[in-house]
C-alpha cells in the first residue's frame, strides 16, 4: 500500500540554522504515528513542512503519492500556485497547541467556516456536519459558546471538530495537549484516540508517553532535525537503543 | 447580575449564614478636595456670568437653528464627511493590504502614497485639488470618462478628493496596524484548513482587526466632520461653517452663529460618538467574557439592583 506520508531527505533551515538535516520517514494510511524529542529538536517544523505552512529547502514530501508544495516534470520542479496549495491542505486537517481558534465566531460558526469558505457547502449541510462533530468530541451543548468562554480542553476539542469539518485523510497534532490543565488533557487525548480507532491517519507531535504507548503504531524519537530512533512504541519507549533516547526519556517519564 | 450569581452557585457551597454587621466608621475627611471643589465652581460661576452678560444676543441661536440655509450646510457637512470618510476607509484598506504584502513595487507606492499625503497640510491639497484645471485644462480618462476639468472638479468632487485621499493615507495606517495585531496563528489555522489568502484576510484577518480599527477610526470621522469646514474656505463647499458665518455676516451675529455652528458640530460628535460605542462593542464580540451594557442597560441593572440592595451589596 502506498505511504500516507514519505518523507525522503527533508531538510529545512532558517537562515544560517539548519533546523531538519535530512529527515526521512514513512507514515502508513490509518496509522498513528508520534513524535517525540527534545524541545527545539523541528517536531513543529516538520509538521508544518507536511502542509507547506514551511517551505523544505531540500528533499522531498509526498502526501498520499502527491508531492507537496511542488509539481515534478522531467527533472524540473515547479512551485504550486497558492490556490494549488490551498486546495491540498483541504485534505490535511492541523491541531495547534494553542488551539488558534477563531476567536470572533462561535464554537459552530468555528466548525462550519471553512466546509462554507472553502468547499461551498451550502449553510444547512455544514450546520448538520458541525452539529454532529461537536456532538462527538463532546460540546453539542457549548455550540453558542465563544472561544473565550471556553476551557482549554474544549477549546481544543473544538479544534479538533474544525478540523475534521474539511474531512480530511490526515492529521496533524503539534502538542496538542501540552498548554491544556493536567485535569483537561484527559478529555483531548479521549477524542484522539477515538480517532484513531475510527482508522484516521494522524501525526501526532506530543509529550504524552502513555498516549504514544497504548494508542500509537509507531514512534520516531527526533533530536537536533535527525531522526534517532523509531520503531514500536513498546521498543522504543521502553527498551530505547541509543543513548540520546535513553537522556530524554529519563527526563520525561 | 448578583441575582444571576446566586442561581449558578454550585450546589455544595453552604447556606448563607445571617449577614454580617456592616463596618460603622467614621470617613476620613478629605479637605482638599472640598477646597478644590470650592475653588472650581467659583471660576465656572465667573465664566457663566462673563458669558451672560457679555453682548451676545442669544435669541438668534434659536432662530437660525433650524434655519434652511443651516439646514442645507449642515446637510453638506455630513454627506462630505461621510463620503470622505467611505473613500478614506476603502482606499486605506487597499494601501494597507499593498504596504503589507511581499511585492516590493505595492509596498513602496503605498509608502510613498502615506508619506506623501500625510506630510502636507491637508488644506494645501483642498487648494491644489481645487486648482487643478490650472495645470490639466482637460480630464481624459480615455473611452470612460472625457470633460474639462473645470467642469469635474467642483468644490464637491475637490472637496471629496482633498479629504477622502487624505483620510486614505491615514486610514491605512490604522488599518495596517489592526491587521498586525491579529496573532499570526489566525491566518496559519485559516490557511490549515484550505483558506486562500484573500479570504483569510476577509473572513479571519479584518474582522478581528476591526476591534484595533473601530475606536481611531472613529476619532478619525470626529475629525472629518470638523476638518470638513476647510472645504469652504479652499474650495467654496457651501457646508455647515461657511452657512452660519454668511448669516452671522448678513445679520451682524456674528459670534452667535458661530456659536450654532458650534452647536451643530457639537450634536453630530456626539451622535456618531453613539454609533462608536455600538460598533466597538458589536466587534468586542467574543474578545471579551460579557460584552459591555449598553446605557439602557445599565440603567435597568441599577434599577433592578437599587430594588434588590437588601438582598446583597450592589458590586462596583
Ligand atoms: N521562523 C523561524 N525562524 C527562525 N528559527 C526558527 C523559526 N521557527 C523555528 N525556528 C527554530 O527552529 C528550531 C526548531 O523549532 P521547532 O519549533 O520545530 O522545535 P520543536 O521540536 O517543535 O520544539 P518544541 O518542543 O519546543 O515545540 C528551534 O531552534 C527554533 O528556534
Ligand atoms: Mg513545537
Amino acid at each position: 500500500m502506498n505511504a500516507m506520508v514519505k518523507a525522503e531527505g527533508v531538510h529545512k533551515s532558517y537562515g544560517a540554522v539548519q533546523v531538519l538535516k535530512g529527515i526521512d520517514l514513512e507514515v502508513a494510511p490509518r496509522e498513528v504515528f508520534c513524535l517525540i524529542g527534545p524541545s527545539g529538536s523541528g517536531k513543529s517544523t516538520f509538521l508544518r513542512c507536511i502542509n507547506h505552512l514551511e517551505k523544505v529547502n531540500a528533499g522531498r514530501l509526498y502526501v498520499d503519492g502527491e508531492l507537496v508544495g511542488y509539481r515534478q516534470k522531467g527533472d524540473r520542479l515547479y512551485e504550486l500556485k497558492d490556490s494549488e496549495v490551498a486546495r491540498n491542505r483541504r485534505d490535511i486537517g492541523m491541531v495547534f497547541q494553542r488551539f488558534n481558534l477563531f476567536p470572533h465566531m462561535t464554537a459552530l460558526a468555528n466548525v462550519m467556516e471553512a466546509p462554507i469558505q472553502v468547499k461551498g457547502e451550502t449553510k444547512a449541510v455544514a450546520r448538520e456536519r458541525a452539529m454532529k462533530l461537536l456532538d462527538r468530541v463532546g460540546l453539542a451543548d457549548k455550540a453558542g459558546n465563544y472561544p473565550s468562554q471556553l476551557s482549554g480542553g474544549q477549546q481544543q476539542r473544538v479544534a479538533i471538530a474544525r478540523a475534521l469539518a474539511m474531512e480530511p485523510k490526515l492529521m496533524l497534532f503539534d502538542e496538542p495537549t501540552s498548554a491544556l490543565d493536567p485535569e483537561l488533557v484527559g478529555d483531548v487525548l479521549d477524542v484522539m484516540r477515538g480517532l484513531a480507532e475510527d482508522g484516521m491517519t494522524m501525526i501526532v507531535v506530543t509529550h504524552e508517553m502513555g498516549f504514544a504507548r497504548e494508542v500509537g503504531d509507531s514512534v520516531v524519537f527526533m533530536d537536533q532535525g535527525v531522526v534517532v530512533e523509531s520503531g514500536n512504541p513498546r521498543d522504543v519507549l521502553t527498551n530505547p537503543q541509543h543513548d540520546r533516547t535513553k537522556a530524554f526519556l529519563s527526563k520525561v517519564l | 447580575m448578583t441575582a444571576s450569581l446566586k442561581k449558578s452557585g454550585p450546589a455544595d457551597t453552604p447556606p448563607p449564614g445571617p449577614e454580617p454587621e456592616a463596618i460603622k466608621a467614621i470617613p476620613v475627611r478629605h479637605y482638599g478636595r472640598w477646597v478644590a471643589a470650592v475653588v472650581v465652581l467659583a471660576l465656572l460661576g465667573l465664566l457663566v456670568n462673563a458669558f451672560a452678560t457679555a453682548k451676545i444676543n442669544y435669541h438668534a441661536i434659536p432662530d437660525f437653528m433650524f434655519d434652511s440655509n443651516v439646514l442645507t450646510g449642515l446637510g453638506k457637512t455630513v454627506l462630505i464627511s461621510v463620503l470622505a470618510m467611505a473613500l478614506g476607509l476603502v482606499l486605506g484598506v487597499v494601501l494597507a493590504v499593498m504596504r503589507l504584502s511581499k511585492n516590493p513595487v505595492t509596498s513602496a507606492v503605498s509608502w510613498v502614497y502615506i508619506w506623501f499625503f500625510r506630510g502636507t497640510p491637508v488644506y494645501v491639497q483642498l487648494l491644489l485639488w481645487f486648482n487643478l484645471a490650472l495645470i490639466f485644462p482637460y480630464i481624459n480618462l480615455g473611452p470612460i470618462y472625457r470633460d474639462e476639468m473645470s467642469d469635474f472638479m467642483t468644490p464637491f468632487m475637490a472637496a471629496l478628493l482633498g479629504l477622502g485621499l487624505n483620510e486614505a493615507a491615514y486610514m491605512s495606517e490604522i488599518v495596517r496596524s489592526g491587521i498586525q495585531s491579529v496573532d499570526e496563528g489566525q491566518t496559519e489555522a485559516a490557511h490549515a484548513l484550505g483558506m486562500s489568502q484573500g479570504r483569510t484576510l476577509r473572513r479571519i484577518v479584518l474582522p478581528q482587526a476591526m476591534r484595533v480599527i473601530v475606536p481611531p477610526t472613529g476619532n478619525e470621522f470626529i475629525n472629518m466632520l470638523k476638518t470638513s469646514s476647510l472645504a469652504a474656505a479652499a474650495c467654496q463647499y457651501l457646508e455647515l461653517l461657511r452657512s452660519t458665518s454668511d448669516i452671522g455676516q448678513s445679520t451682524g451675529a456674528t459670534v452667535e452663529m458661530l456659536f450654532l455652528a458650534a452647536t451643530w458640530y457639537l450634536i453630530l460628535t456626539s451622535i456618531f460618538s453613539i454609533g462608536q460605542f455600538y460598533l466597538e462593542r458589536h466587534y468586542a464580540r467574543g474578545s471579551l467574557r460579557s460584552l459591555p451594557l449598553t446605557p439602557w442597560q445599565k440603567i435597568k441593572a441599577n434599577l433592578t439592583s437599587f430594588s434588590n440592595r437588601q438582598s446583597g451589596g450592589v458590586r462596583a
